[in-house]
């Protein structure tokens, strides 16, 4: 149907905006950065635009990969092999909506180096496109790995006091997960003599090879995600990176993981997901609950929200090895909303961030005397954190648990704890910082939203309050290819349970 | 061809060895006859002369050639080692071009060494007995252990040519002790009837094997054989340094898989232990001293010592595959280390070199492409893909796997883990540091090797197929 690659064209188009970043602004001066600034907002943007094509012209009954790119690449069985299905078009559109606000967010806080970071902004969003649209496993860890150098960059020029160790840390945690996948991916390359992903996925690989390689992506996976107990990396990332590296963290470089056990986990290794499921299961439910009391004694709006991430994505691994349709389709769902909201509620604390320049909650009170309209966007995020019905996060809540109540009953009755915490901790912060008497002299002249800061968050609210009332365009997208997944694994399981009753 | 052997032995398959000797003693009598000043004449016609050397070899007729009686092999193996060798010097002799413009040094003869421990590199490469294999070996070394002292004012240099020259000795030593064993136990030299003769390995021979390989590991620098490299890659002047870590690394490496895959098919298990046990060795200390050093040379050493150790583990598979992957990650070393020492050699304020890692901080601001070009490579080093140095790794681990070498490749996975922390803390320094006043700018011949090398390095992953089949088919002719 198409006649020119366009998945390819969304995926290397930021990256030829950052060569003519590099081209066009040069030097130091106010007027290089104004150029790299709207190369990188234009460039972001006609990719946007762009990958609507995408949505467009996807088929959402088809549940096979659609704009299928092949090309001879290392050697004959591992090639240059793009598509994408209804699991990973929304992971790529959310990719390439969110970083218009990204730039946008950096348009003032920014003002050091700005062509490098805009470049490494362009190049990070080439690397996380063309790791969700990736169909060979050389290919996708290549992009998936490639996103660590500039986020360690990113977090480590352009961010907070402790930025050396919060990078150093962030990019050795990850790195050291993903080395044992890439053993993984050459044992799976020896069993089948491909690293293509779709003919992977219909290929049956040895009990023993499924449970080592399940362990090796799993090591990888469960660090990106990030799951308890392999999580201490992103509250430090997260605090130190800049507003919009940590938006692009909280909302796509998480998603990875959660895209990774989709994408590989459950459809190569069935069985070994089936026999890990429990494991899951109790580190899901610890994540939830111990990382929401952890939230509660924050004193660190940014960390706070992190460790609220680290929970929302325990109900995401939780849904996914739930194996059932509900389960996975809640935990895409919920991945989407997460990046919507927690995206969001980044972009709010770098808001004051920005006035102030603390992050402390202690500094704040009282924030809705002077700033009527943020207190009012500032709500409903975090409305949507909370999972209240009518914004987004209450949908995918929803799903992973109703998905995991089928298959784990205990499992779900711990995890929806994690609900009700996660009002205590969201609120609490809401009314610390938005609610009491404005006492604090500092605060006395604090200015409401700008222009450019409503149009980044108007959006956001738009899409957040839409998805939840209205979660179709999503789920439909999703369906027809999450459907054939929850098929094909719970077909590989009963297949492996009569064979264990055979006499 | 006709008239063009001597004693019975066809002359074609040495003519690149030939002429690059005979090219080599010219230059020599030039030097000697017009003294000094001639040295900038002599580094550019020596590179000539190894780009006509290569040339001529890649010209030879295609397939296996043999002469001297089996001695000296001219496969596709060879010629992608010895191209890789000749890449290697040349680019070497590039880089010093600054070292011997020095008034004070001028040393015409320090090319003419360059040239003549290449003809040994080449030697070696081609080496099919234990006598051809000396033979290059010593040619080799001798010219390196003058070279590693040529800065003869400085005592540290002093000190590192005869720090390598007591020790290579010793390896030498050694590595006689095993040949002759080996020699005693099969009652042949060549590679071929060693093979025949040791299908089942005796205790002599995996004795001489062991004395032999010891040999070998101190020239690949590996450990437990490698005491003697920070201290000559420290002391030693800084193109030397560079050349040391790449073109007789590839020749070390050469012989070593040579060898092994060749004379020692039928014990494979014997010696694939040991090789499995300076592999792991060798990364691990690569990848744990170079925590600690301060020094950027010291340090390329350590990381040298570790890069060996991932190349090995490509031989410790003993398949074509991880032969494959030996040649492929020699090659993307030597492009990552010589673009790393164009960088090293161009850091210089007021005239000075630098050398200690304090001293790059803030690189990114004051001279942004440098610092990006050596972050990359220290990014590829580390093995992070999309750059080169990913692909290299990527290649050795895969034989591994397939071996069914699983501890060697999990060990090796988690050392490039901890090697990577410290080519982050030169990024570290370059570019999340105040900046340091701005570098000397940079000359004009060390920015053309370091745009080629970091072109290939960033651009590999784009069209990666060439390199990654001629390695293919030269590891096919072993087999």
């Amino acid at each position: 149907m198409t006649t020119w690659p366009i998945l390819s064209v969304v995926t290397f188009l930021p990256a030829v905006g950052a060569l003519l970043v590099y081209f066009l602004a040069r030097g130091n001066d106010e007027a290089a950065n104004r150029n790299a600034r709207w190369i990188a907002l234009w460039s972001t943007v006609v990719t946007f635009a762009v990958s609507l094509i995408l949505v467009m012209r996807f088929e959402p009954a088809q549940p096979d990969f659609q704009f299928v790119e092949k090309a001879p690449w290392l050697a004959n069985a591992i090639t240059y092999h793009m598509g994408v299905d209804g699991i990973s078009l929304p992971f790529v559109i959310l990719t390439t909506a969110l970083m218009p606000f990204c730039i946008v967010a950096s348009w003032k806080a920014i003002t050091v180096r700005v062509g490098e970071y805009m470049m490494a902004f362009l190049i990070l969003e080439t690397l996380m496109v063309g790791t969700f649209s990736a169909l060979d496993l050389v290919l996708f860890y290549l992009f998936f790995e490639g996103g660590l150098i500039p986020m360690f960059l990113i977090i480590g020029v352009w961010g907070g006091p402790r930025r050396v160790y919060a990078s150093f840390k962030f990019f050795l945690y990850t790195l050291l997960g993903s080395v044992l996948m890439l053993l993984a991916i050459m044992a799976l390359y020896w069993n089948a003599g491909t690293t293509d992903i779709p003919t992977l996925m219909h290929t049956a690989v040895p009990r023993s090879l499924q449970t080592w390689a399940w362990l090796a992506f799993f090591a990888s996976f469960a660090v990106k995600m990030p799951m308890w107990p392999v999580h201490t990396w992103l509250p430090d990332a997260h605090v130190e990176a800049p507003t919009a590296g940590s938006v692009i963290l909280a909302a796509i470089l998480l998603k990875m993981g959660g895209y990774g056990f989709l994408r590989f986990s459950l459809p190569m290794f069935p069985d070994a997901s089936h026999d890990f499921a429990p494991l899951i299961f109790t580190l899901s439910t610890i994540a939830i609950v111990y990382t929401s009391l952890v939230a509660l004694m924050q004193e660190d709006i940014k960390k706070l929200i992190a460790y609220s991430s680290v929970a929302h994505m325990g109900f995401v691994t939780m849904g996914i090895f739930a194996g059932t349709t509900q389960g996975v389709a809640g935990g895409v769902f919920q991945m989407v909303s997460h990046g919507i909201v927690s995206g969001a509620l980044f972009l709010c604390v770098g808001i004051v961030y920005d006035r102030m320049h603390t992050r402390e909650i202690a500094a704040y009170g009282g924030l809705v005397n002077r700033m009527p309209l943020y207190a009012l966007v500032f709500m409903v995020f975090t409305m949507a954190n909370v999972g209240l019905p009518g914004t987004s996060g209450f949908v995918g809540e929803f799903m992973t648990l109703i998905g995991t109540f089928k298959v784990s009953i205990p499992t779900a009755t711990v995890a929806t704890l994690g609900v009700i915490l996660s009002a205590g901790y969201a609120l609490w912060l809401y009314r610390k910082v938005i609610f009491g008497g404005l006492v604090k002299p500092s605060l006395m002249s604090i200015k409401d939203l700008t222009w450019r800061e409503s149009l980044t968050l108007m959006p956001l609210v738009a899409l957040t309050i839409l998805f939840g009332v209205y979660p179709k365009p999503v789920l439909d997208m999703s369906a027809a290819s999450v459907q054939q997944l929850v098929n094909n694994y719970a077909s590989a399981v009963t297949a492996v349970k009569a064979a264990a009753l055979l006499p | 061809m006709m008239g063009f052997e001597t004693a019975g032995y066809q002359l074609l398959p040495v003519l690149p060895e030939l002429v690059l000797a005979v090219g080599g003693m010219v230059l020599l009598m030039i030097g000697a006859y017009r003294g000094a000043q001639t040295t900038a004449l002599i580094t550019a016609l020596g590179i000539g002369l190894l780009v006509v050397t290569g040339a001529i070899e890649l010209l030879l007729p295609s397939g296996k050639l043999v002469t001297f009686g089996g001695s000296f092999i001219v496969d596709d193996f060879a010629r992608f080692l010895k191209i890789l060798a000749l890449i290697g010097s040349a680019a070497t002799l590039i880089l010093s071009a600054e070292f011997l413009a020095d008034q004070s040094r001028r040393l015409f003869e320090y090319s003419i060494l360059v040239l003549l421990s290449t003809l040994g590199m080449m030697v070696l490469i081609s080496a099919g007995d234990l006598i051809m294999l000396y033979l290059g070996l010593e040619l080799m070394s001798l010219a390196l252990y003058v070279v590693a002292a040529s800065n003869r004012e400085n005592a540290k240099s002093t000190e590192a040519g005869l720090k390598y020259f007591v020790l290579g000795a010793l390896s030498s030593g050694m590595l006689l002790y095993g040949a002759s064993l080996i020699y005693g136990f099969t009652g042949t030299v060549s590679f071929a009837g060693i093979a025949a003769a040791a299908r089942e390995g005796s205790i002599g021979i995996v004795f001489g094997l062991v004395f032999l390989l010891a040999g070998l590991c101190f020239k690949v620098s590996a450990v437990p054989f490698h005491m003697w490299t920070p201290d000559v890659y420290e002391g030693a002047p800084t193109p030397v340094t560079a050349f040391f870590a790449s073109a007789p690394k590839v020749a070390a490496l050469a012989v070593f898989t040579r060898v092994t895959l060749t004379a020692f098919p039928g014990i494979l298990t014997q010696w694939q232990q040991i090789v499995v046990f300076v592999s792991i060795a060798s990364m691990v200390l690569g990848s744990f001293a170079a925590i600690g050093q301060s020094n950027i040379k010291r340090l390329m050493a350590y990381s040298s010592i570790g890069h060996m150790g991932f190349a090995l583990v490509g031989l410790a598979a003993g398949t074509v595959e991880g032969a494959q992957g030996v040649l492929v990650y020699i090659a993307i070393y030597v492009a990552m280390t010589l673009g790393s020492f164009a960088i090293i050699l161009a850091m210089k304020r007021d005239g000075r070199p630098i050398e200690n890692i304090a001293d790059f901080a803030g690189l990114s601001r004051t001279n942004p492409l440098l610092a990006f070009l050596f972050a990359m490579l220290l990014f590829s080093l580390a093995g992070i893909p999309p750059l080169a140095g990913f692909f290299a790794k990527f290649y050795v681990f895969v034989a591994a796997i397939k071996a069914g070498l699983f501890t060697l490749a999990v060990v090796g996975v988690l050392a490039s883990v901890v090697g990577s922390y410290y080519y982050l803390a030169i990024i570290k320094v370059m570019y999340f540091e105040e900046p340091l006043p701005k570098l000397d700018p940079m000359r004009v011949e060390l920015s053309t090797v370091l745009a080629v090398a970091g072109i290939f390095n960033i651009l590999f992953f784009v069209y990666p197929g060439p390199l990654v089949s001629a390695a293919a088919a030269a590891a096919k002719s072993l087999f």
